[in-house]
């Protein structure tokens, strides 16, 4: 009896010093196969996120040189008709670019995805322009959108309209921009809702069909109200894309447009202030004050999504 | 009858606008290879011609000998390769520990990885660039590369999709005394290859398309990728826009052709995260 006790209790013991070992084993495999990805993770985003918050406190220029000017940034940023310009011009962008790529893209998946042929080859099509280089899309946008030469105003004037120069006019340059970021985003927003929509149960819509309902009905009463959790992901990513832009609108409209003013979005004066100018302490503020724009966005769509985004019971 | 007729419109005109939003998709493509073979006189033509009297060809080997191009390339394609290549490695060897080792402070680590995809990337360029600076690299390969080695968002990819993968594979290893390197490598890689995969072709897409980065970092011509390279162009050949359509033509075929070959890949690739978000 006694003997087995203790027979037990060291098997007990050997268990507990087995498992511990393990336990630490583990532990150190963890930390070896994560140590290269958290050093670099470390060095360039952990420490950069907070040294660029201390920048924007300073004077830092291109040199690297900087003091300590407290608040003195973000006052001037207050009081710059310039950032404020590129604020309302980034925002106008993303309203207006956003929500109508989303419309397009669920309006094409939803054709996509009933029984037609062909589906992969329109698939591929629409899908070109998102592995395009923005660099080129832009460039060859730019070259349609031409003024003297452009083919866009060549079917206007056989339409009898006067194109006007898209370009550099501050009235329509931001469009050219807004029409080009639809273009290549229909594809890779459709691909998402293609996803979604093949996630709904067909069960659903032949209820829908016993009941007699027609295509319209389907796609109002069962496709896009369980597609509101996609429609509302897609929603945030591309808002956070959008007011970043910055590709577009470098290659379209040029330094000399008089359009610019109207058109830079955030990040272009971001990147002209900081890398052209040099002024990277001020430039540094204008990304903290565009990253809070940014959080405080998601943050109020995250608690908002309650009152329209429907999950799949 | 009246059904069929109604069903027959139905798909014509379904028909009809799938192909009208395919032409709009397709047309700036074909006037860009169109325009790249015109002279100069004829693209500045009024009426506008659609094709060219006699194929330019030459265009391209202007554009081709006239700048850096070959650099272009390299740097375009090196830096691709490294990023794509170092993201693998490291976001996947830290997306195991992740989500199959147990440790302390990992959950701490993990969020704090995941609330780094909510900061614009914006916010790391100046620091980047004085990083840069200071290991003495502006304007050099490596600093194309250096930065972009590392991603919270590969990590977070990587580890959802290795979460999917039935726990019971690497417990029998465990019993045949693999440690838990020879696990991820020898049985977790091969069953995540679509992840894989779907994590390398976003990287290669966001490498080779990146304008910011490369424009920010590096100046000379022959330490310029394709993208910046455009941009340098457009500031050089402003007007000459058979010889800017060319250039364009010689930068995005790569990834064109990356893209017909791997095509479902990039479309599971992009449901995936759509769908697990």
């Amino acid at each position: 009896m006694v003997t087995e006790d203790l027979k037990s209790n060291q098997e007990n013991k050997t268990k507990v010093g087995f498992r511990n070992k393990r336990k630490y084993n583990d532990w150190m495999w963890a930390y070896i196969m994560i140590a290269p990805l958290m050093a670099g993770m470390i060095y360039f985003y952990f420490i950069a996120f907070f040294q660029n918050f201390f920048f924007s406190f300073t004077d830092l220029n291109a040199f690297g040189k900087w003091s300590f000017i407290g608040i003195t940034n973000y006052v001037k940023i207050l009081k710059d008709p310039t950032v404020w310009q590129a604020f309302k011009n980034t925002a106008f962008f993303t309203i207006v670019s956003v929500p109508i790529s989303i419309c397009l893209s669920i309006f094409v998946a939803y054709l996509l995805n009933s029984k037609i042929k062909g589906r992969t080859i329109y698939r591929t099509l629409f899908f070109l322009p998102v592995v395009t280089m923005p660099a080129a899309v832009a460039m060859v946008w730019r070259w349609l959108y031409i003024g003297d030469y452009g083919i866009i105003n060549y079917f206007l004037k056989m339409l009898s309209i006067k194109g006007p120069y898209w370009l550099n006019d501050p009235r329509y340059a931001i469009f050219t921009v807004i029409t080009v970021a639809i273009w290549s985003s229909i594809g890779y927003n459709m691909v998402i809702f293609l996803a979604g929509m093949q996630g709904i149960s067909s069960t659903y819509y032949e209820a829908a069909a016993i009941d007699g309902a027609n295509s319209f009905a389907k796609f109002f009463k069962i496709t896009l109200p369980l597609l509101t959790p996609t429609i509302f992901f897609v929603s945030i990513i591309s808002l956070i894309r959008s007011f970043q832009v910055f590709d577009l609108i470098l290659m379209m409209i040029t330094e000399q447009s008089v359009a610019l003013e109207q058109t830079q979005s955030i990040v272009y004066l971001f990147y002209k202030i900081a890398f052209v100018f040099g002024n990277r302490g001020y430039a540094s503020a204008i990304s903290i004050i565009l990253f809070f724009v940014i959080l405080i966005v998601t943050i109020v769509q995250t608690k908002y999504q309650g009152k329209w985004v429907t999950y799949d019971v | 009858m009246k059904n069929k007729n109604s069903f027959f419109s139905g798909k014509f005109i379904l028909y009809l606008i799938l192909i009208l939003g395919a032409i709009i998709m397709v047309i700036p493509f074909i006037w860009m290879i169109l325009t790249s073979i015109k002279t100069f006189g004829e693209t500045t033509q009024v009426p506008p011609i659609i094709f060219p009297h006699i194929p330019q060809w030459k265009n391209y080997s202007e554009v081709l000998s006239s700048l850096p191009f070959g650099s272009f390339y390299l740097n375009s394609v090196v830096s691709t390769v490294c990023k794509t290549f170092g993201q693998l490695v490291f976001c996947s060897m830290a997306a195991y520990a992740f989500a199959r080792i147990n440790f302390p402070a990992k959950n701490i680590i993990f969020v704090a990885l995941l609330s780094l995809l909510m900061v614009p990337r914006h916010i790391f360029l100046i620091p980047h660039y004085r990083i840069i600076q200071q290991l003495n690299l502006l304007n050099t390969l490596p600093a194309l590369i250096l930065p972009g080695l590392f991603s919270s968002f590969g990590t977070f990819l990587l580890r959802q999709f290795f979460m999917t993968i039935p726990r019971e594979l690497d417990e029998a290893a465990v019993l045949d005394g693999c440690n838990h390197f020879q696990i991820y490598y020898k049985i977790m890689l091969p069953l995540a290859k679509p992840g894989l995969v779907a994590l390398g072709i976003f990287t290669a897409l966001w490498s080779w398309n990146d304008l910011l980065w490369p424009l920010i970092i590096n100046s000379s011509p022959d330490k310029l990728t394709l993208s910046a390279g455009l941009a340098l162009m457009q500031g050089q050949y402003t007007t000459n826009y058979a010889l800017l359509m060319a250039g364009s033509v010689l930068a995005i075929w790569p990834m064109i052709l990356l893209f017909i070959v791997f095509q479902n890949y990039f479309i599971e690739g992009i449901a995936l995260t759509g769908t697990k978000a």
